[in-house]
């Protein structure tokens, strides 16, 4: 009757599901060529296609990164479909327009676009593949002056806006997956706040990768202005492939004075079965530049899929009395690999930014923290607190902390800190002496220890994520 | 609170064990019927730990031999969780220390699993809440400890504690105490053996473990046996246990020629 804790098994990854639906995909491979026809399919405004044409150019004199703690094959580019999008005419006006196949998708994965079942007080953004098929709320947000649309609407109707603030806080070559998704983009959600509005619910974008052979670029820029304020969600699955699949989005956050933006994903890509086969690889820059004075940029997230997930959420913390936060759970199981974290780049006097950071693997997976605290030379009385926690359930699961602290202002204060616990088996053994079967064992110190991290999240998704973990590492002791 | 004709709750046939292929248990013959308090004593290294461990289904122990029946059930045939669900109670020597986990919310999902198992309903967490006060006061502990972490920066007189409250809410048929006097100042002692007095009565009985004689001045055992050598060696009432503490095991070893 051992009852060591062994391997993983994975619950089977329920969002498996593959839609058969149309698509209007162009052909695998990439050129100035098929930037153009991106672009003209999109029917993009001139200033658009030049600023794809200039971030491909500056993508192919750049080298693909490998100092993150992940391995793969080589990904060859030319293989990649850059766009695909369910067949449909036009960006449908309301509802009962949109292919009730896609509806129904959106359905089965507990996300409802219909009047009468959605969320009350959650605005919806459905994304599948290359394109948003569906935005919820949007006319009652329009009253309060709040702009929540897909990022191609957006260039038709506020390009402006776009070209004021796109490439702002994430240049076109700031570094190799944000070069390319500049170039390649097809949609994502476009978010503005004006000045002194706290928008009035959540907004939320759910991304759904279908096709097989596509690559998924979104794009999504938040503006919030002076004294405005936004919540905003974003969740993602896709179904199971042996292949992997590209997911290269850029996130770019931009907040004036006394504005506040908070930004939480829920990932759950698929990850791969539990030999590593499949599962996509998320390599996403996200940045938020806290540009006002007194302003603040919060990213949470919690990452439990994909089978390599590069992304380190910053801030740059340029106005003076700015905050930026960062609250992360990652879970890995299996073959799954994470390099995350975070960079709070302190610019302005008495900026300050907290990093919780809460690391969980499991199975043969490795996970790692990796992030930068730094400190400029103007930012005099910054300060920062981090700790990082690492979990280790079994013993072929790897963890690491890499974090990188530069100081250029004597008067800053850095914290740091850093933990590793294994889940014990006396301590499994204790909870089952109490009649506590030990996968509820295992979820309740799991949920214990993201608890600083799940506090953060918008209520409705709090319990959700909770949900989400034990799911994950259900079956995960034997 | 011995009757001839009570219920015979735990039975123990000739129980051998290892941990990692060393023998400990060698043999243990033991019987316990409800409405008795029986003390295993012993030296250092002579198994009682180990048999309690055994007892509970510690996942490290592997039984070699024997028999355990346990209300008429085979004990080792059940999962730990569902001898601790049946009833089987260890209050451990070490507790240990869960951080993130409310005491409460711990104590609400072990006492559920329990009413689960007998086809209860379950409780909700305002009912829960006013079992648990009321059990408080079986070790005088204050309400505070309800909301931190389970054991996590306890005193180790806390932490004994903490398991008489734990006992006191899912009262057990057979309660084990392994070393639960080990570590405590007198005051503290005393709560616990109160406590301990107060959850026994004539449906359940009490397995004490314990080095010295002086948990059993406040529990008034109804056996006292003498382990060593991964087996019990002598049997007797409550004067053999003062009998031990003033002259030592050595005679009893040298009697019984170990």
């Amino acid at each position: 009757m051992s009852t060591s804790v062994q391997t993983l098994v994975n619950q089977p990854y329920k969002y498996g599901f593959i839609t058969d639906i149309e698509s209007d995909s162009i052909p695998a491979g990439l050129s100035e060529d098929v930037i153009r026809v991106i672009s003209a399919k999109k029917n993009e405004p001139e200033f658009m296609l030049e600023f794809r044409l200039k971030a491909y150019r500056q993508w192919l004199k750049l080298v693909e990164p490998n100092w993150a703690e992940v391995g793969y094959p080589a990904i060859d580019y030319q293989k990649i479909v850059y766009y695909s999008a369910p067949k449909v005419s036009e960006k449908k006006k309301s509802l009962d327009e949109v292919d009730p196949t896609l509806l129904e998708t959106f359905e089965k994965l507990g996300i409802s676009l219909s009047e009468q079942k959605r969320l009350s007080n959650v605005a919806v953004d459905a994304i599948f593949d290359s394109v948003s098929v569906a935005t919820t709320f949007k006319e009652k947000l329009a009253k309060d002056g709040v702009i929540f649309c897909s990022f191609s609407e957006a260039l038709q109707e506020h390009p402006e806006l776009i070209k004021k603030y796109l490439g702002t806080v994430v240049p076109v070559a700031d570094n190799y997956f944000a070069a390319l998704n500049s170039a390649v983009f097809s949609d994502g959600s476009f978010v503005f706040i004006p000045k002194g509005v706290k928008c009035p619910m959540e907004l939320s974008t759910y991304f759904r990768i279908n096709n097989g052979e596509s690559g998924q670029f979104e794009r999504t820029l938040i503006v919030a202005e002076e004294g405005a304020s936004v919540s905003y969600l974003e969740g993602c699955t896709a179904p199971m492939y042996d292949s992997n699949q590209l997911h290269a989005a850029v996130v770019e956050l931009v907040a004036l004075d006394n504005a506040e933006i908070k930004y939480s994903t829920v990932q759950n890509w698929y990850a791969g079965d539990a030999e590593g086969k499949g599962g996509i690889y998320n390599f996403v820059t996200k940045r938020g530049l806290c540009q006002g004075v007194n302003s603040k940029i919060s990213w949470t997230q919690v990452e439990t899929g994909s089978a390599i997930t590069w992304k380190y959420p910053s801030c740059v913390l340029v106005g003076d009395n700015s905050v930026g936060e960062f609250y992360s759970v990652a879970l890995t199981n299996n073959r799954q690999q994470a390099d995350t974290g975070t960079k709070m780049v302190h610019v302005g006097r008495n900026t300050r930014s907290t990093i919780i950071s809460k690391g969980i693997s499991a199975g043969h997976s490795e996970n790692s923290y990796r992030g930068l605290v730094k400190i400029g030379p103007k930012a005099a009385g910054a300060r920062n607190y981090s700790q990082c926690d690492s979990m280790l359930i079994g013993n072929q699961a790897g963890a690491n902390t890499f974090p990188y602290i530069q100081v250029q202002n004597s008067s800053a204060k850095v914290e740091h800190e850093a933990s590793t616990s294994k889940i014990g088996e006396d301590q499994l053994f204790y909870f089952t002496q109490r009649g506590i079967s030990m996968e509820d064992a295992i979820a309740m110190m799991i949920s214990g220890f993201c608890r600083d991290v799940f506090n953060q999240l918008p209520m409705e998704f709090a319990v959700e994520a909770d949900k989400l973990l034990a799911l994950k590492l259900e079956g995960s002791v034997g | 609170m011995i009757t001839e004709n009570s219920d015979v709750i735990l039975s123990v046939n000739n129980l051998t064990a290892t941990v990692e292929n060393t023998p400990i248990l060698k043999g243990m013959n033991l019987e316990i019927k409800a409405g008795e308090i029986h003390a295993i004593m012993g030296p250092n290294g002579s198994g009682k730990s180990t048999f309690s461990k055994v007892l509970a289904g510690h996942p490290d122990y592997a039984v070699t031999g024997g028999a355990v029946s346990y209300l008429g059930q085979d004990l080792l045939a059940l999962e730990p969780q569902d001898r601790a669900r049946s009833g089987l109670f260890l209050a451990f020597q070490y507790p240990l220390e869960i951080p993130g986990v409310s005491n409460l919310d711990f104590l609400r999902v072990s006492y559920n699993s329990k009413r689960k198992h007998e086809a209860l309903e379950e409780l909700d967490a305002f009912d829960f809440d006013d079992l648990v006060h009321e059990k408080l006061g079986v070790v005088q502990m204050d309400a505070a400890f309800l909301s931190r972490s389970v054991n996590e920066g306890f005193s180790g007189g806390e932490k004994k504690r903490n398991e008489i409250l734990q006992m006191a809410i899912l009262e057990p048929k057979l309660a084990i105490l392994d070393e639960t006097d080990s570590g405590l100042d007198i005051d503290a002692l005393k709560i616990v053996a109160g406590g301990v007095n107060q959850l026994s009565n004539a449906q359940n009985a009490t397995l004490l473990i314990t080095h010295y004689q002086r948990l059993l001045d406040y529990i008034i055992p109804d056996y006292v046996h003498v382990m060593a050598n991964g087996r019990i060696i002598r049997t007797g009432g409550k004067d053999l246990a003062l009998e031990l503490e003033a002259r030592g095991y050595d005679w009893v070893l040298e009697a019984e020629a170990v």
